[in-house]
C-alpha cells in the first residue's frame, strides 16, 4: 500500500472549520446536548449530516448540513454541450436516472422547438423506461425504509425483484444504473428484440410479489406502530416548503405533474394519482408516504402494461424505424430562458436553462432537485419528537443525496 | 385563470417600472430589486394569482461584460395552474437583494445556495451560510471569472 | 489453504505457519464498513443482497468503523468529505484495507475536469489497496476486487501495527 502520494494534511480543527456546528455548546441549557448524526450513518441514506439538539430523548432542533456530495453539476452543465450533460443528469438522482434524463431531454427539445417531431414509439419507449425505473426507485425507497425500521427481510426481497428491472434496463441501454439512454431528440437505441415479451413476463412476475411486499412490510404491525402518526406534514406547510412528489401527495393533494402538465404520452395513458388518506393514523404521516409509494408502484405497473400494448400494437417495431432519426446534429437553441419540470419518483425535477443563442453550451443550467426541497422541511416536522422517530421521518422523505447536493 | 397581461397589470400596480420578457418560458416580469418583497407578497396573497409555490430560485452571473447578476424566481400557482418568472437584475459588485423566506420557506435553502455559488447577499435571511461548499472555501464557483483555489488542506484541486 | 478439507479427529494437530493461519483468518472474514457515498453505494447494496450475496465470502457489512476491516470508498469523494474519510480510516483497527470503488474515487471519474469540489482520487487522502474501475462498477467487478484483496492478504506476513506510533508522531508535530 503506497503512502507517498497522500497529500492530505491533518489539523485538529479540520472538521470544525469545514462545517461548523450551528449551535454553540456553551449557549445550551444544562439538559441539552448536541448529537451528530452522519455523514457516515446507515440510516441517513448517503452522506447527510444532521446536527441534532436533544433534551433526553426529545429533539429540540435539527440542523441538516449538506454538501458532502456536491459534485458541481451546474459547473459541468456550463462547460459541456447540451447532449454531453445527460450523463451528469443521470448522476444527480442515481436511483432514477431514466426519469431525470427524460425531463432534461424534454426540456432541450422544447427549447429547440423539435418536441412535436419526436416519433410516438420513441415517446412510448421513454415512458416505459421511466416507469420501470420509477418502480426500481420506489423499491429502494421502501426497502431501505423497512431496514431503517428494523425490518431486514423486505429489503432482501425487494433487491431480488429490483434486479429483474435492472437487467431489463441493462439489456436496453447497456448500463445497470446510469444509462444515458434517452437522448435529445430520440433514444440511444431501439428496444432489443424480445424485450416486450421479457418485460411482460416481469410484469406478471411482479404483481403477486407486490401483494407479498404489502403484507410483509406495510401491513406489518410493528412497521405501522413505528410510522403511523409520526412526522405529520400538514399540506400548507408542504406547499410553502416546495415539497413535491409522493410526500406532497401523502399530505392529501392530488398533484402529479404527469397529469397536471401532461407531458410526453402520459395523457394517452390511464393511471390514477394516489394520495394519502390517513388509513393508519393521520393524513400526511410517515406511513402514508410509504403507502403512496406502494400505490404508485401499482400505477406504474399499469402504465408499463399499457406501453407494452402500444409498443407491440400501434407503434410496432419496424425495420425502417430509427430512434436517432431526429437527434439534432447541432444543438443550439435560440436565446431564451426556459424552465422545464417533470415528475420523477421523488417529486418535481426542474431544469432552468438560459441559452445565449450563440453557443452549443448552456449559459446557465440550474437543476431544481426535488430531494433538496423535500429535505428542507425536515427541521420543521421534527421538533419535539423522539430520536427514533427522526429516523422514521428521514427514511420517509426518501431523498438521494446526489440530488440534494448536486 | 389569470393570463400574462393580467399578471403584468397586477405587478404594475405594485411596482410601476416593470418590464416584461415574453420570450422566456414561463413568461417573465423584470422588476427593480427594491420592490421584490412587495411584488412577491402581492403575487402570493392576491386571490386572483395565489402563487403558493416557489418552484425554483436561480442565481445567474451575466459575466464581466454585462457586469450584472440576476436572480430568477420561478413561481407556480397550484389552484390556477399558472407559472410566472420574476427576474431581478443586480449589479455585479456587491449584489444585495431582499430575502423572500418570509413568503416561501423554500427560498431558505435556495437562497443559501445562491449565496454559496454567486455571493449574492440576501437581506433579512436569518441564517445565510454556505450550504454546499465548506465554510472555509474561497471564492464563488459559478461566477464566470471564478478560478478555483490551488490546494485545499494541501490536496491539489486540479487533476 | 485446504485446512478444512481434511478431517480432524481425537484432538489432532495441524502444523502451519503463523502467517498462513492469520492470513487465512483475516481473508475469510473481512467486514466492510457500511459506508456509501454516491451511486456506487447502490451497487454496493446490490452486492450485499440477494442476487450477488457478498456473505459467501465471509463479508458482512458493519456499520461502525471500529469493528470493520475493509473500507469501501463507494462514490465521489468531495473536499468536504475528505476530512471525514480520513477520520473514519483512522478509527479502523489495523490491519485495515481500502477498496476504492468506481472511477470517481479512483481518479475523479467524470468530474476530473470541471469538478472544483471533487478530490481527484481518494488515494490522495488514504492509502488504497485495490482499485475497482467502472462508473459504477458492476457487483461482479466489486466481488472481483474482494477476491484480489484476498489474494493480497494471502501473501502478507506479520507486521507490527504502526497506527499508534504514527498518531503519536503526528500529534507531536502539531503540538
Amino acid at each position: 500500500m503506497p503512502t507517498d502520494h497522500i497529500q492530505y494534511q491533518y489539523k485538529p480543527g479540520n472538521l470544525v472549520e469545514s462545517e461548523p456546528n450551528k449551535f454553540n455548546p456553551e449557549n445550551l441549557r444544562s439538559e441539552e446536548m448536541i448529537v451528530n448524526l452522519g455523514p457516515q450513518h446507515p440510516s441517513t441514506h448517503g452522506v447527510l449530516r444532521l446536527e441534532v439538539l436533544i433534551d433526553g430523548e426529545i429533539i429540540r432542533d435539527v440542523v441538516p448540513h449538506l454538501g458532502y456530495l456536491h459534485r458541481c453539476f451546474e459547473k459541468h452543465a456550463e462547460n459541456l454541450p447540451y447532449n454531453q450533460v445527460i450523463p451528469f443528469v443521470d448522476r444527480m438522482d442515481y436511483v432514477a436516472a431514466m426519469n431525470s434524463e427524460h425531463v432534461y431531454a424534454m426540456g432541450v427539445e422544447r427549447m429547440l422547438g423539435i418536441a412535436g417531431q419526436i416519433p410516438k414509439r420513441v415517446e412510448y419507449v421513454r415512458v416505459l423506461m421511466a416507469e420501470l425505473n420509477r418502480i426500481a426507485s420506489h423499491f429502494i425507497a421502501l426497502g431501505t425504509y423497512g431496514m431503517d425500521m428494523g425490518a431486514f427481510t423486505p429489503f432482501f426481497w425487494i433487491m431480488r425483484d429490483r434486479e429483474h428491472i435492472l437487467r431489463l434496463l441493462e439489456w436496453a441501454s447497456g448500463a445497470r444504473l446510469l444509462y444515458n439512454y434517452i437522448w435529445i431528440g430520440g433514444l440511444f437505441y431501439d428496444l432489443p428484440v424480445g424485450f416486450e415479451q421479457k418485460c411482460s413476463e416481469f410484469i406478471s412476475y411482479i404483481k403477486p410479489k407486490l401483494k407479498e411486499l404489502e403484507d410483509l412490510l406495510l401491513k406489518n404491525d410493528i412497521f405501522i406502530r413505528r410510522t403511523a402518526n409520526v412526522g405529520v406534514l400538514p399540506l400548507n406547510l408542504a406547499i410553502n416548503y416546495g415539497v413535491t412528489g409522493p410526500m406532497l401527495r401523502a399530505s392529501g393533494l392530488r398533484f402529479d405533474l404527469r397529469k397536471v402538465d401532461g407531458y410526453s404520452v402520459y395523457p394517452e395513458l390511464e393511471f390514477n394519482v394516489p394520495i394519502g388518506e390517513g388509513l393508519k393514523g393521520t393524513m400526511g404521516d410517515c406511513w402514508d408516504r410509504a403507502w403512496v409509494r406502494m400505490l404508485e408502484i401499482h400505477e406504474s405497473v399499469k402504465i408499463v402494461e399499457q406501453c407494452l400494448d402500444k409498443l407491440q400494437g400501434e407503434h410496432k417495431r419496424t425495420k425502417e424505424f430509427n430512434p436517432q432519426e431526429f437527434v439534432p446534429k447541432k444543438i443550439r437553441p435560440q436565446a431564451q430562458d426556459f424552465y422545464i419540470r417533470g415528475e420523477t419518483p421523488k417529486g418535481e425535477l426542474g431544469f432552468f436553462f438560459r441559452a445565449d443563442g450563440k453557443s452549443d453550451i448552456p449559459f446557465r443550467c440550474k437543476g431544481r432537485s426535488c430531494s433538496f426541497s423535500n429535505l428542507s422541511v425536515l427541521p420543521e416536522i421534527s421538533k419535539g419528537i423522539l430520536v427514533a422517530d427522526l429516523i422514521a421521518i428521514i427514511g420517509s422523505i426518501d431523498m438521494v443525496m446526489g440530488e440534494v447536493d448536486r | 385563470m389569470p393570463d400574462f397581461p393580467q399578471l403584468l397589470e397586477i405587478v404594475k400596480n405594485i411596482s410601476p417600472d416593470v418590464t416584461s420578457d415574453e420570450k422566456s418560458s414561463p413568461k417573465a416580469v423584470i422588476i427593480p430589486a427594491g420592490s421584490l418583497t412587495k411584488v412577491c407578497t402581492e403575487l402570493h396573497q392576491n386571490p386572483a394569482t395565489y402563487f403558493d409555490m416557489l418552484s425554483c430560485l436561480t442565481g445567474i452571473d451575466n459575466g464581466l461584460q454585462a457586469n450584472t447578476m440576476e436572480v430568477v424566481y420561478n413561481l407556480y400557482s397550484i389552484p390556477f395552474n399558472v407559472s410566472l418568472a420574476v427576474k431581478v437584475i443586480l449589479p455585479r459588485e456587491n449584489p444585495v437583494i431582499d430575502s423572500v423566506t418570509s413568503i416561501w420557506r423554500t427560498a431558505d435553502w435556495h437562497e443559501r445556495e445562491a449565496f454559496d455559488m454567486f455571493g449574492i447577499q440576501f437581506k433579512g435571511h436569518r441564517d445565510l451560510r454556505r450550504i454546499l461548499l465548506p465554510a472555509d472555501w474561497q471564492g464563488y464557483p459559478l461566477r464566470k471569472d471564478y478560478t478555483h483555489q490551488e490546494y485545499y488542506r494541501n490536496i491539489k484541486v486540479e487533476y | 489453504m485446504g485446512l478444512l478439507d481434511k478431517r480432524f479427529e481425537h484432538g489432532g494437530i495441524i502444523i502451519t505457519k503463523a502467517d498462513d493461519l492469520l492470513n487465512w483468518a483475516r481473508l475469510s472474514s473481512m467486514w466492510p464498513m457500511t459506508f456509501g457515498i454516491a451511486c456506487c453505494a447502490i451497487e454496493f447494496m446490490s452486492t450485499g443482497t440477494t442476487v450477488y450475496d457478498m456473505d459467501r465470502f465471509g463479508m458482512a457489512p458493519f456499520a461502525s468503523p471500529r469493528q470493520a476491516d475493509v473500507m469501501i470508498v463507494a462514490g465521489t469523494v468531495t473536499f468536504k468529505m475528505a476530512d471525514r474519510i480520513k477520520r473514519l480510516y483512522e478509527q479502523m483497527p489495523e490491519p485495515r484495507y481500502v477498496i476504492s470503488m468506481g472511477s470517481c474515487s479512483n481518479c475523479g471519474g467524470p468530474y476530473w475536469q470541471h469538478g472544483y469540489h471533487v478530490v481527484k482520487g481518494v488515494d490522495r487522502i488514504v492509502p488504497v489497496d485495490i482499485y475497482v474501475p467502472g462508473c459504477p462498477p458492476r457487483p461482479e467487478a466489486l466481488i472481483g476486487g474482494f477476491l484480489k484483496l484476498q489474494e493480497k492478504i494471502r501473501t502478507e506476513s506479520l507486521k507490527a501495527p504502526g497506527a499508534i506510533e504514527r498518531l503519536l508522531e503526528n500529534q507531536k508535530q502539531h503540538a
